[in-house]
């Protein structure tokens, strides 16, 4: 196994890309899209933003306020194309680090703090939203959605669900049979992978000999690559693939091709194993500029465009913030909620004597 | 009332949990054409079509992990593991995604998945198909973990499992799966809640604790015993978590002496958890130490040493006996 230093900086083959990193519209004879510039200018600002909860959920990081947080740096286009696609019908599992596609759900963004400061496991009904609970364990939820989506078959619903993975989740038992239940029971499910090209510290070779897009042939379902850094492709292959699904034809592996700009969490150390090159030729393919000089070059947009956005971003910001640093501590005794749905002695018990015991200190 | 087996209990008890409520689907491996390995879903494919007792690929955290998927969209998915020792791959799914999910979505979801699995020895077979594995999910907060030990309770327990908002880990003692008895199945009166325990036989000297295939066995120790002129009380505690203190605990008070009977191995088994809680609650009632009759701290032993390893009658009364040495 050799480390390759020029990871990424060539286009891979196979890869359904419509806007160039320099922000040139490409056709491809499967996908298109045809989007207003309205529309174009509604993807910059979500990208922008999310973008900025990222950044400032960093800082939150890096000064205590959060224990820990996942970054989607890099990662906007292959989330924000991917969850525009959705219907509000359908259904999205995320992993932890899906901020640009719970913002696509209209999930608060300060929703998304609670895990990561430590004053819940999750905090938004994911009913209300159609947006599952943040996932940790690797994989775990590609099963839950594909088990959801065998419940959308059979409430004839026109609906379908979608399911965020890494690359690395790949190698998980659970990704691999939800990959067969899917593709037996033809269930209504796009698999989208965010393949960023690091599991923490290990490289894709760790996880695959073969272009990970292409494991779906071996299950029986139709897979393809989309440049991840550009928001129109994933965009158009999410849609048509989801509707697809809708329409009976059953799974698509979506590979989006891309790249973790920043570290795994903010607890890791990106220098101990990879090349500075490598980011420096990814960040050439950054994918927010790519939409920005599109929008120049076409005079979609002006500078009072950008600004307004990036003042609506810094507003954002603060705005999260200040929201985080207010989220109320839960009190001690919520460690019994929630644990079970109905009435539980054993809860009830260790409830009351923990009260007991904490009101001995009051006396 | 109808004289049928324990299978044909869980199977009569499904079938009407179906009737009752469309959402209510089966999913595991061979539980359609076949009607599972023991026959326990034997004719619910056919009644009720491959959309709601669904043969599924042969992988149990799939089974497990897409009927988490299938209650998030508002199903009640009745899972069967085949054997209690191939529940282990699903293990992930159970405890880390099935117990938690409610909690960490601050009560959003809930999840009314049953787990069934047949569990327990005793009828000579290969390894992996005998084991108790009920206290890994004791353990495990946010799971129900229930065991019945005749048809009668089979039937309304299964029944009481599928109705609860709550995961329930479903224990069937696969040796008494034939074991007929008689059931009434024209009402609901009758029913024990789901988290009761029940006293099968009074007595006065000693109170045997038991569950699922362990009950006959203490029963048909009491009566032994009560020709020796020793009076055993038997309870089946049918729910392990939670568990029925006031049921175990007035007992004990009464009796002073408590032998906890599991087929599973008594090292961290669930009797040590019974044990503590009743030292704790009854200490000065007791006039001997709790004592647990259990399988060995090994791994199950190949097929023809089982008896040995197995408590039965002998050694429940071996235990009873030692109580009085105190």
């Amino acid at each position: 196994m050799t480390t390759d230093a020029s990871r990424g900086a060539e286009a891979p083959p196979d890869l359904v890309q419509l806007l160039t990193p320099e922000g040139e519209r490409v056709e491809h004879p499967d996908y298109d899209i045809d989007l207003t510039p309205e529309e174009v200018r509604s993807l910059y600002r979500d990208l922008v933003l999310v973008r900025r909860i990222d950044l400032e959920a960093v800082a939150l990081q890096r000064q205590g306020e959060l224990g820990i947080w996942a970054s989607l740096l890099g990662q906007e286009a292959a989330q924000i194309g991917s969850g525009r696609a959705l219907t509000d019908a359908d259904m999205a599992f995320p992993t932890y680090r899906e901020h640009g596609v719970a913002w696509c759900r209209d999930v608060d963004p300060v929703k998304l703090l609670g895990l990561f400061r430590g004053v819940n496991h999750g905090g938004w009904d994911p009913k209300e939203h159609n947006f599952h609970l943040y996932t940790i364990v690797i994989g775990s939820q590609t099963l839950h959605a594909v088990g959801y989506a065998m419940g959308i078959q059979r409430d004839d619903a026109n609906a379908a669900t979608i399911v965020y993975f890494g690359d690395g989740a790949t190698s998980q038992g659970d990704v691999n049979e939800s990959f067969i239940w899917a593709s037996v029971f033809n269930a209504p499910i796009v698999f989208f992978c965010q393949n960023n090209q690091w599991a923490i510290s290990e490289p894709l070779e760790r996880q695959t000999r073969i272009p990970l897009y292409r494991r779906a042939s071996g299950f029986g379902f139709p897979g393809i690559r989309v440049d991840g850094n550009d928001v129109f492709a994933c965009l158009a292959v999410t849609r048509k693939a989801l509707e697809a699904a809708r329409t009976g034809q059953g799974p698509t592996l979506v590979e989006a091709f891309t790249y973790r700009m920043g570290a795994h969490t903010t607890t890791d150390d990106p220098t101990r194993y990879r090349v500075a090159s490598e980011l420096e030729a990814w960040k050439l393919k950054d994918p927010i500029e790519r939409v920005k000089a599109y929008l120049f070059k076409n005079e979609h947009a002006d500078q009072e465009f950008f600004d307004s956005v990036a003042a609506e971003a810094d507003q954002l910001g603060a705005d999260l913030r200040r929201r985080c640093l207010a989220l109320p501590d839960p009190g001690p005794l919520a460690i019994f909620d929630h644990v079970y749905s109905e009435p539980h002695a054993l809860m009830e018990q260790e409830r009351a004597q923990f009260a007991a015991y904490l009101e001995g200190f009051q006396a | 009332m109808t004289t049928m087996s324990l299978s044909k209990a869980l199977n009569e008890g499904m079938r009407k949990a179906m009737e009752d409520d469309p959402k209510v689907l089966i999913m595991g491996e061979d539980v359609g054409k076949l009607g599972g390995v023991f026959r326990v879903t034997d004719g619910l494919q056919k009644d009720f079509g491959e959309d709601r007792v669904i043969d599924t690929p042969l992988a149990e955290s799939g089974i497990i992990g897409t009927a988490i998927g299938l209650a998030l969209r508002g199903y009640r998915p009745v899972c069967e593991i085949q054997f209690d020792g191939f529940v282990f791959p699903a293990a992930d799914q159970i405890i880390t995604q099935l117990a938690k999910m409610p909690m960490r979505s601050l009560g959003a979801i809930k999840l009314p998945v049953v787990v069934r699995i047949p569990c327990g020895g005793g009828i000579g077979a290969v390894e992996h198909h005998s084991e108790s594995p009920e206290a890994y999910f004791t353990h495990t907060a946010g799971l129900r973990v229930v065991a019945c030990s005749n048809p009668a309770d089979a039937y309304t327990m299964i029944q009481q499992a599928i109705r609860s908002d709550d995961p329930v880990i479903f224990f069937e003692p696969k040796r008494r799966y034939w074991e007929k008895a008689d059931v009434d199945t024209s009402s609901a009166d009758w029913w024990t809640p789901l988290h009761a325990a029940r006293t099968v036989r009074q007595g006065s000297d000693v109170t045997l604790l038991a569950y699922g295939p362990m009950v006959k066995t203490c029963l048909e120790a009491a009566a032994a015993a009560a020709e020796d002129g020793r009076s055993l009380e038997v309870i089946d505690l049918r729910s392990l978590n939670p568990l029925d203190e006031p049921a175990v605990m007035d007992s004990v008070r009464r009796t002073g002496r408590a032998v906890i009977v599991h087929e599973a191995p008594v090292n961290s088994g669930f009797g040590a958890e019974l044990a503590a809680r009743i030292t704790e609650r009854c200490f000065y009632h007791l006039e001997a130490p709790v004592l647990r009759a259990g399988g060995f701290s090994t791994p199950y032993p190949p097929s023809k040493l089982e008896e040995h390893y197995l408590p039965d009658l002998d050694r429940v009364l071996d235990a009873v006996d030692r109580t009085f040495g105190y």
